[in-house]
């Protein structure tokens, strides 16, 4: 049971990369608070307080944007496109993404991160205009942890989809997804175009060198509104309030195994 | 009102967690119909029928289903729920439902929520956002509701004592867009880790895979499952599917012991709603130790075996 583990994750490249010359690759990343930070829930619990957090990119956009770099790399991928949705601020992720390897941005402007499905709206039509042979998402966002917004681009542009990925390969007009299943691993063949998301283990994504960062300022960024691209958004969800979860009463510390044996058996009787 | 859920099986055996996500349609009320999708799953709609509180079984047995590709079933389960006329669509939260439905509730043009964890009333449903550092009260603003159920936070309904009548659906849709090409299916004796009574779960501290034995002697005595926390997964001493965490599985067993496991926020969003906490870490200072009910200061290569002797 031990002995089962996927390869290193990675990028295949095959004799028919060619065939693919012009593929484009495009990658969706979300603005979050940083992975580090215990969030907390704000005193009149209406929200959470996000007022002076430290924010970053999702992590899992971060692998998506890492695996695309490797893509145009490796030859199979001809260009890289960045796109975020939301306020102003997340052009400091996609300017992250540019430094990272991405060609080009594209900003969609809206006042707050918009739901998933209203997401995948405002995907779509990108994928429309720029005819990506492959698009890579996050498997789930931290914030949310919706875990939606993949799957349904892919039902929205009547594509194929590969979730929880730790490995995909372009092998002639298929993507080849080995997929993170509760079970273990599945693999799936793709028809191209498709949509695929990314789970941890699927590449270790680099960091940005100090010239990478100078060179991405300067690298194009449109800003589009969701007029722009004709759609309407439309709230499919209210938020009531948030509280803090149970807090679990401190425990205590036993000396030595035998003392933990006891305790379990005559105090918390679970053994 | 009415429910759908679709049912959670390999094709032969009807999984747990469909139970958890019945209890979850129970507690919304109405009529509730189990969904069998997948090719030769006879037995599956078998077993649903006899699940307490389920009055129809609608089976779907047909190739194009049979590794449940969700661009095959999501147009059948969007298209049962609109003519069967259905008011919530419900899979559990596990790695099949979250693919497939997000692409049903698109499909739909409505959208989803993820992961609940309580019902409130017949729109209104409690779900953790930030790895469970938050818990939100959402209310759902569409016609038909499209859900995932967290199984840990609604007890299972009975699996038998129902007697629901079997209903064929014969619609087939073979979008041609992917095929199965293999699966690598991780084979253990020991119960699933979302199902388990008992979990013993190791960490970084571990060292590598061959020390994992330690821990599963431990299983072994207590009829437990084995999990890992991302580090030791990433390490490569175990498999993706032993994760417990924020994004891997999330488990609520009676009793949950950590090895060599420091507590981050990721990990503990995949346990923390444990009944009872151990943790045996070398670090006092350990995060883990503040969730924990137990904590013993050791090194886990005394500590373990000891244990192991003692049980
Ligand atoms: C307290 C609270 C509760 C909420 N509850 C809900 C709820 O129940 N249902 C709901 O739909 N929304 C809810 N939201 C809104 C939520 O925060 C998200 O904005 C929204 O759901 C966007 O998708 P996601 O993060 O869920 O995407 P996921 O599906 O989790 O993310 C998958 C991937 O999609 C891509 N992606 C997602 N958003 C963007 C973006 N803005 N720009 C670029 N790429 C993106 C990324 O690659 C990401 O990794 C809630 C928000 C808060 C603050
Ligand atoms: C987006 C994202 C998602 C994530 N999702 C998850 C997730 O789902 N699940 C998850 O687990 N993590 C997740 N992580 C990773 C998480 O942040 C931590 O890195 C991880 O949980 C740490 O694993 P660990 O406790 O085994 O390792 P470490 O933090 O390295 O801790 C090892 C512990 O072992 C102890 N130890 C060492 N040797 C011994 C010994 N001989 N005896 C006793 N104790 C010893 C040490 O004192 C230490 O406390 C995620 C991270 C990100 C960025």
């Amino acid at each position: 049971m031990l002995s089962m583990r996927s390869a290193p994750a990675g990028v295949g490249l095959d004799s028919n990369a060619k065939r693919q010359n012009s593929m484009k690759v495009l990658v969706t990343v979300k603005r979050v608070l940083d992975y580090n930070v215990k969030v907390r829930v704000k005193a009149d619990r209406s929200d959470v307080d996000l007022a002076n957090v430290k924010m970053a990119l999702n992590p899992f956009c971060e692998i998506a944007v890492e695996e695309a770099v490797r893509l145009k790399e490796a030859g199979v991928a001809t260009e890289v496109i960045v796109v975020s949705i939301g306020p102003k601020a997340v052009q400091e992720q996609i300017r992250t993404a540019l430094a990272l390897g991405a060609d080009r941005g594209i900003h969609i402007e809206t006042e707050n991160s918009p739901e998933s499905l209203s997401v995948a709206k405002l995907l779509a039509k990108i994928v429309a205009d720029e005819q990506p042979g492959l698009v890579i998402l996050g498997k789930q966002a931290i914030d949310s942890d919706n875990n939606q917004t993949g799957p349904m681009l892919a039902a929205l542009t009547g594509l194929s989809q590969g979730t929880f990925a730790s490995e995909v390969k372009i092998e002639g007009d298929e993507a080849l997804v080995t997929r993170e299943v509760d079970g273990g691993l599945q693999t799936l063949g793709l028809k191209l175009p498709a949509i695929v998301t990314t789970d941890l283990r699927l590449n270790e994504p680099r960091y940005a060198s100090l010239p990478n960062i100078m060179k991405a300022k300067k690298k194009p960024m449109e800003v589009k509104t969701p007029a722009d691209l004709g759609v309407e958004l439309r709230a499919h969800t209210e938020l009531l309030g948030v509280e803090p979860p149970a807090e679990r009463k401190g425990g205590i510390k036993v000396s030595s195994v035998a003392e933990l044996v006891e305790k379990l058996k005559n105090e918390a009787k679970v053994i | 009102m009415a429910t759908l859920i679709i049912a959670e099986h390999d094709n032969s055996i009807l999984k747990p967690a469909t139970l958890n996500t019945v209890a979850a349609a129970v507690a919304i009320g109405g009529d509730v119909a189990l969904l069998v999708v997948g090719e030769g799953c006879q037995a599956v709609a078998d077993q649903a029928a006899q699940v307490a509180g389920v009055s129809k079984v609608l089976l779907a047995d047909n190739a194009a289903y049979g590794h449940q590709l969700a661009e095959n079933v999501a147009p059948l389960v969007a298209e049962l729920a609109k003519t069967a006329g259905f008011d919530y669509v419900l899979a559990p939260a596990t790695t099949t439902g979250k693919n497939l439905l997000p692409r049903v509730a698109a499909l739909l043009d409505v959208g989803q929520l993820s992961d609940i964890v309580s019902v409130e009333s017949a729109d209104t449903f409690k779900r953790p956002i930030y790895a469970g550092n938050a818990i939100a009260t959402v209310k759902s603003l569409d016609a038909i509701k499209v859900i995932t159920v967290r199984g840990t936070a609604f007890d299972p309904v009975a699996a038998e004592g129902g007697s629901a009548s079997i209903e064929a659906v014969t619609a087939v849709h073979d979008a041609a867009l992917s095929r199965f090409v293999g699966e690598e299916v991780a084979k253990s004796d020991r119960p699933e880790l979302t199902a388990a009574r008992v979990i013993i779960s190791g960490g970084r501290g571990m060292g590598n895979g061959e020390n994992f034995a330690l821990l599963e002697k431990v299983a072994d005595k207590l009829g437990a499952a084995v999990g890992a926390s991302r580090a030791a997964v990433d390490a490569g001493f175990v498999p993706n599917d032993m994760q417990v965490g924020q994004t891997g599985k999330i488990v609520a067993p009676e009793l949950y012991i950590a090895v060599g496991i420091s507590g981050a926020i990721q990990h503990l969003a995949g346990m923390k709603d444990s009944k009872v906490i151990v943790a045996i870490n070398k670090d006092e200072e350990a995060p883990i130790f503040q969730v924990a009910d137990y904590g013993l200061v050791a090194d886990l290569f005394d500590a373990v075996p000891e244990l192991e002797a003692k049980l």
